[in-house]
């Protein structure tokens, strides 16, 4: 199998995933406690209206049917309407999810920005005092609950400091960046730990490796040997982990965005859940699905482009 | 013999480890001449390739090095950090013994062939190709120009082997240390190997340290050989000395242990016993519990690196017992 075909069956494997994933959101819906048709038409609706609904809705069809008609319409697009705030799902989701992006985007640029260099600093003073200073300081943000950072650096920053808002998204692309700087600091912290640790492993995994020490051997210059010998070896492995960890990100998002009034799909998904909106549940859970594995493709194509022996 | 290239001597190597320390090279001494093959023999943990990683301080953090390694009479153990680093790669280069795991997986070959010359030469970029081009073609690589943009994993362990060589042999170096460049590879493409680096020598007039387990490779290759056995050098010699008439019992029984190239259908010897454990510096002759000339001063006192003709020492107290020419034994 040569790097192309490898790379065309991998972009293949997204179908069956996206597949999946659609049934997967269909049974969990059906999984929900509560009868959608009551809470659309509320306590007192009368029998009648109660199956006029249910037959409108399609849910007096086999569940095969129903899934096939659901999977139908996800596939064209067509996700329904919020039941709360009677606006195409579709429509609600576009305006909101740029921002829980851009946040993610910047979690993850803040998490990388920190975690390489403290994991190169951590792996050569490996269990000297650098090294457990940054592990100590890194396992606090990893044992920290989201909810918990985003409140204190909420009350720190921005309620004694006044450095940054309490919350919301500004008007312009600078005060978009602005208003998300903590938000995005708060997601990044545990995401950073996780790839600071997994780095420094590889690290000290790569730097006991033959060719390392050939390079060495080679009169290589320091930066040379490390940049050019270690940390491209020692990123592949990181790589995936920063791709699965984007799952994680997007789970912390939704708690982040509340804390901070972000108004991003993740806040949108805690006030549906609490109206009951199904439809835009649903929507948003297949989004967040379809955007996991969307970065898990990304990570695998940077693994081929860092490692020639993938796809051989 | 030539002014020595490479001095060693009284080079010790101890490693810190969990369960204390190892004391893997304890008191060696060898010279290198400009253009000689010394080829260096030993069991499995004898401190062979210890010795030859400790001449470019390649060792990690956790060994301690003592003694001196003088490069045409510099030490370079307390060479400034730079100093090493030109000489390595450039007067002093190295092969290690798998080329699988001592080549970067992700960067292609010309890159690898390019490091060095970026390190050691002022080529620009089109005379480093060209001479990346020359180097695999030296060792004898097929199409090099095609062969630069491929990874290890895309040639054979031979190939993997002559690309390694021929990175070392970038810079024109005047000694190559050669770690069991050969232990890695079928029997076939062994002897290529050992006649390419034997070609090599002849053609550049390099020096070449050979540490190696295979006293047929000594036998065929070197001028002169060292025997070590736990860490400590047992004797030395040319090779037509040590191995037409041994001084030292370790020599001597390993020699016996080896099928001869006679026809005679000799038994072979095994050597009894194991190699001691080296986490305490053995108080007289390491060899003396397996050894069959062992006398009761060889458990008390060291032996000391006696000479028994010119360029031929031994450290063995029982060198006088032995020393006859050996029937059957490598050529």
């Amino acid at each position: 199998m040569n790097r192309s075909t490898w790379l065309l069956l991998r972009l293949l494997q997204v179908i069956p995933t996206f597949l999946l994933i659609g049934v997967a959101v269909f049974v969990l819906a059906r999984l929900l406690p509560g009868d959608i048709v009551s809470s659309m038409l509320g306590e007192r609706a009368s029998d009648a209206a109660i199956n006029r609904m249910t037959h409108q809705l399609g849910l007096d069809r086999s569940i095969g049917a129903q899934m096939l008609s659901f999977l139908e319409s996800v596939a064209r697009g067509r996700l329904g309407d919020s039941l709360a705030f009677h606006v195409p799902v579709l429509k609600l989701i576009g305006d909101r999810l740029p921002v829980t992006l851009l946040l993610s985007g910047m979690a993850t640029l803040i998490a990388v920005a920190v975690a390489v260099p403290m994991a190169f600093v951590a792996a050569l003073t490996a269990n000297r005092w650098p090294d457990l200073l940054i592990r100590s300081v890194f396992q606090v943000g990893l044992s920290s609950p989201v909810f918990y950072v985003g409140l204190v650096l909420l009350t720190v920053f921005a309620g004694w400091l006044r450095w940054f808002p309490v919350g919301g998204y500004g008007d312009t692309a600078g005060e978009h960046l602005y208003h998300l700087f903590l938000p995005a600091l708060t997601l990044a912290l545990s995401f950073a730990a996780v790839v600071m640790r997994s780095l420094r492993a590889s690290i000290l995994q790569v730097l006991t490796a033959e060719y390392v020490d050939f390079a060495r051997a080679k009169g290589l210059r320091g930066r040379v040997v490390l940049f050019r010998h270690v940390l491209r070896n020692a990123l592949i492995a990181t790589v995936t982990l920063v791709g699965l960890q984007i799952g994680s990100l997007l789970g912390g998002a939704v708690i982040t965005e509340s804390v901070f009034a972000v108004p991003g799909v993740g806040r949108l998904m805690v006030d549906s859940i609490f109206a009951r909106d199904y439809p835009v549940i649903q929507a948003l859970t297949l989004v967040l699905a379809v955007l996991v594995s969307l970065a898990l493709l990304v990570s695998d194509v940077v693994q081929m482009w860092l490692d020639p022996r993938v796809g051989r | 013999m030539n002014a020595p290239l490479l001095e060693v001597r009284d080079l010790g190597v101890v490693f810190a480890t969990p369960r204390g320390a190892v004391h893997a090279v304890d008191g060696l001494d060898f010279t290198v001449g400009a253009g000689e093959v010394l080829g260096i023999v030993g069991e499995s943990g004898s401190g062979k390739s210890v010795t030859l990683r400790a001449i470019p301080r390649l060792l990690h953090a956790n060994a301690t090095v003592s003694g001196q390694v003088l490069w045409r009479g510099e030490d370079m153990l307390a060479l400034p950090a730079e100093r090493l680093r030109r000489l390595r790669g450039g007067q002093v280069a190295m092969v290690f013994q798998e080329p699988m795991s001592a080549l970067n997986p992700v960067l292609p070959i010309g890159q690898q062939i390019d490091e060095v010359l970026v390190a050691h030469t002022s080529l620009d970029g089109r005379a480093r190709r060209a001479r990346a081009v020359e180097l695999l073609g030296l060792v004898g690589i097929a199409s090099a120009a095609a062969r630069l943009a491929q990874y290890p994993h895309e040639f054979s362990g031979g190939m993997r082997q002559r690309a390694m060589i021929a990175i070392a042999l970038a810079a024109e170096p005047a000694l190559l240390l050669a770690d069991e460049p050969t232990t890695a590879l079928d029997v076939t493409i062994q002897d290529q190997i050992l006649q390419l680096l034997l070609r090599l020598v002849d053609e550049l007039g390099m020096a070449l340290v050979l540490v190696t387990h295979d006293l047929g490779v000594v036998a065929e290759t070197c001028d002169r050989v060292a025997v070590m056995y736990a860490g400590r050098l047992c004797e030395t010699g040319t090779v037509g000395a040590v191995f037409g008439g041994p001084r030292h019992a370790y020599t001597d029984a390993l020699l016996r242990s080896m099928p001869g190239t006679g026809t005679a259908r000799e038994r072979l010897v095994p050597i009894p016993g194991q190699p001691p454990r080296i986490d305490r510096p053995v108080a007289g002759c390491a060899f003396a519990p397996r050894c069959t000339h062992a006398r009761p001063v060889c458990g008390t006192e060291r032996p000391r690196l006696t000479d028994w003709a010119e360029g031929h020492a031994s450290a063995c107290f029982a060198a006088d017992e032995l020393g006859a020419p050996l029937v059957g034994a490598v050529a």
